[in-house]
């Protein structure tokens, strides 16, 4: 199963609405970095409302993709973290420091517009 | 009130996420929450990988257990591998052997309320509790 990338603007937008197993999570990963390449975009942002789970593969998953991802140039936020997710994820010891969250779309979107003029 | 409930083998990627939907389906039917719910399908996540990691084969069960008022839910995750060499060091936050992130074990036993891992030259076996408040 592929998720879906869009493209708006300078902007990707994911939005991921399926159970991440290691296979989607991995394909996942090389799909963005392709559609990075191929479409020029600036800053990505990956919208987690809908994932229920986030173990510890899945988040370093995406924790490498966002590094991946800058290290190309583009700069990736993370959105809509849920309440339950959020505090698996410290039990698990997953802080993900250096990745940029926001608590949805909108604000994500909104960040990474600040993000890109500060340079 | 008490028994086994569930039993899943693990021998393939897939299987982690067929445990993890189980296990969540058996803990929202015993009235956890959605935060638990979470807790004991990312627990069982971290179980299962490790069996699909390092063994040929292992299977996760489920059971609920009664204890004076208190009810909960139990999951044993066994395999027949080589075994846990050093324990003491698996449940280090940050090691690993197989360059994941190393959350496993440790993480395991602050998401639950009650853990324990059995492990010798035959196998590997680790209980986890999480009781109903």
């Amino acid at each position: 199963m592929r998720i879906p990338i869009l493209k708006l603007q300078n902007y990707l937008l994911v939005s991921i609405q399926v159970e991440l197993d290691d296979q989607t999570a991995i394909e996942f990963q090389e799909d963005l970095l392709n559609k990075i390449h191929e479409t020029g975009a600036t800053g990505v942002v990956v919208d987690l409302t809908s994932v229920e789970i986030i173990e510890s593969f899945i988040a370093k998953v995406l924790g490498d993709v966002v590094s991946m991802a800058e290290l190309m140039g583009a700069k990736v936020v993370l959105t809509g973290i849920q309440p339950a997710v959020s505090m698996t994820l410290i039990d698990l010891g997953i802080h993900l420091k250096n990745v940029k969250t926001a608590l949805d779309l909108e604000q994500g979107l909104i960040k990474l517009k600040q993000e890109l003029e500060e340079k | 009130m008490k028994g086994s409930l569930s039993k899943v083998p693990i021998s393939k990627e897939w299987d982690i996420v067929g445990a993890r939907q189980t296990g969540r389906n058996i803990a929202k039917e015993l009235g956890f929450g959605s935060v638990n719910q979470a807790r004991i399908a990312t627990t069982i996540s971290e179980l299962a990988r490790n069996i699909y990691l390092y063994t040929e084969y292992g299977e996760i069960s489920f059971e609920e257990v009664c204890e004076k008022t208190k009810v909960g839910l139990k999951i044993i995750a066994t395999d027949s591998g080589p075994g846990i060499k050093d324990i003491s060091r698996v449940m280090e936050d940050g090691y690993s052997t197989s360059g994941g992130l190393g959350a496993g074990l440790p993480g395991v036993k602050r998401l639950m309320d009650e853990f324990d891992v059995e492990s010798n030259g035959d196998g590997t076996k680790i209980t986890v509790i999480m009781w109903l408040r």
